[in-house]
């Protein structure tokens, strides 16, 4: 009964997210379009499975892996698991979070390849190369992007170097890239970029952000618990853009080895 | 002969249901394999309220499988249709307005932005930034939110306007990163996380698909443009526009 209510409360709360963008577009279809929707039954049973979808994505997540995952986070980052019992801790010691930077690794990764959104962007992208660039092969490229940014972030955190740096040099990296790399890959390496923190990333990784922030000596939660999702929104483009590039070095390098025989 | 159509058909349907399944399955094994590891292995902890987490596992998949569902049968093709009829209409005027509403309804509301926003309150009035109290938290959180929303509309506008024209994305985007590093340098300190953040946080799992949509339909449709190279990049910039003007917000709100 408890959980009927639940469901029924997220049920609602993604009906609202979704109500602006209903509006706008059946006010077009009225006022401004004036012309009948194509399959207008499909599409609506469509967003109905949306919905409904989604809601019972996050009601799953919130039963489930959120509880568990944040109380991991927090857990992994007590100190009295990384220094073991009874230690007092003045100073910080970066290589002994070795766990935290792996948790943060593969939590990232995982979540990335479970994200609605980057989903649909992958389904989207093999369609209209025509199967050049593989759905898997772009979520799991990105899903390494988010690993190794989390992991980064984590270690940023441990030892309280100022983000900016990180972000500065990471957007460096992009712009060099961004010269060399083939030229249709770039609009969907940047879009990789946003597309990765929504549902199901987002809480897991606030809460090992917060976790992290409280529990590391000398660090402040208001100041250093953000940035986790910025470092997340910024690797994916860095590892699309270096795959891309690989390939295509790749296939120019088989190219030329066949001319030379 | 009917019944054994019929049973074909159940049979099909079954099969069609039990791939969707499957691959939501296989989505979320990697999440499954890192907590058990976790938890098993490294914190050395038995998994509580195992019902519960399988019976919420199950909730996860079989949504998931329905929501891919819908955005086959849904928002791409509203997307689609709206890039479609828009540029058939031929109305600039129409297009942007339409594009920029896009951005802006679906982020106002957005929860993780407000949960972003007063967080983002709280810290400015703890730092002596802002007055305290209730009556001024909202009122600084409300405008952090408004300034997102507004600068999502103008992102989402910026990225329908480049498609029309073929613009390289590079340039604006190299151009955008310009403006946040030097942003970074004089904007106060206590803003530049939450700025970077709020990039990530504006692009919702219902926003994503439908604006993905609407920019390969808008590049398929134009005549001279490529899905591939013009479609996509609208997220891009949907992500990019927030930092720089939830910096300029904090920079005329701090001083």
């Amino acid at each position: 009964m408890e959980f009927l209510l639940d469901f029924g409360k997220i049920l609602l709360l993604t009906f609202r997210d979704v109500l602006p963008i209903i509006i706008l577009i059946t006010c077009f279809q009225l006022f401004v379009l004036r012309q009948p929707f194509p399959h207008l039954r499909r599409v609506i049973v469509g967003v109905v499975y949306v919905i409904v979808g989604l809601a019972l994505f996050l009601a799953g997540l919130d039963k489930a892996l959120f509880p568990l995952g944040k109380i991991m986070a927090t857990q992994l980052s007590n100190p009295a698991f990384i220094y073991g019992q009874d230690v007092p801790v003045d100073t910080v010691d970066w290589t002994a979070y070795g766990w935290i930077y792996l948790f943060a690794a593969l939590i990232g990764f995982a979540t990335t390849i479970a994200e609605p959104s980057l989903i649909a962007v992958a389904f989207k992208a093999s369609e209209v190369s025509a199967g050049t660039i593989k759905q898997w092969g772009l979520r799991i490229t990105v899903a390494f992007g988010v690993a190794i940014g989390i992991s980064l972030g984590a270690f940023r955190i441990v030892t309280g170097t100022p983000l900016y740096i990180y972000i500065m040099a990471g957007y460096i990296v992009v712009v060099i890239q961004t010269i060399y790399a083939p030229k249709d890959i770039i609009a969907l390496a940047y879009d990789s970029g946003g597309v990765t923190t929504s549902t199901v990333t987002v809480p897991l990784v606030a809460a090992l952000g917060l976790g992290l922030s409280e529990s590391v000596p000398g660090r402040n939660p208001a100041l250093d618990g953000f940035g986790l999702i910025a470092f997340a929104s910024l690797f994916p483009i860095i590892t699309v853009m270096g795959y891309a590039q690989f390939t295509h070095w790749a296939a120019k390098r088989s190219k030329t080895i066949i001319k030379e025989d | 002969m009917t019944l054994t159509k019929s049973r074909h058909a159940i049979f099909l349907f079954c099969s069609v249901i039990l791939k969707k399944l499957q691959s939501a399955f296989t989505d979320l094994l990697p999440i499954i394999l890192v907590i058990a590891f976790f938890q098993l292995v490294v914190l050395r902890q038995p998994l509580p309220h195992l019902g519960e987490i399988i019976f919420g596992g199950l909730l996860v998949v079989a949504g998931l499988s329905m929501f891919i569902q819908g955005l086959e049968m849904g928002l791409f093709p509203i997307g689609e249709a709206m890039a479609q009829s828009l540029a058939q209409k031929g109305s600039l005027f129409w297009l942007l307005i339409f594009a920029f509403a896009l951005g802006f309804s679906t982020t106002v509301a957005e929860p993780a932005l407000i949960a972003v926003a007063w967080e983002a309150a709280e810290i400015a009035s703890n730092g002596n930034i802002i007055d305290p109290g209730e009556e001024s938290l909202r009122s600084y959180a409300l405008g952090l939110r408004l300034s997102v929303a507004f600068s999502v509309g103008l992102a989402i506008l910026i990225g329908v306007l480049r498609i029309l024209r073929g613009w390289p994305i590079h340039y604006l985007i190299i151009g955008g990163y310009v403006i946040i590093m030097l942003m970074t340098i004089v904007a106060p300190e206590e803003i530049v996380g939450i700025a970077y953040d709020a990039g990530g946080v504006t692009t919702s799992t219902v926003t994503v698909p439908l604006v993905a949509a609407l920019g390969v339909g808008l590049a398929s449709v134009i005549k001279g443009r490529n899905p591939l190279l013009d479609g996509f990049g609208l997220i891009a910039f949907a992500s990019l526009l927030p930092m720089i003007f939830v910096m300029g917000y904090g920079m005329i709100i701090f001083k």
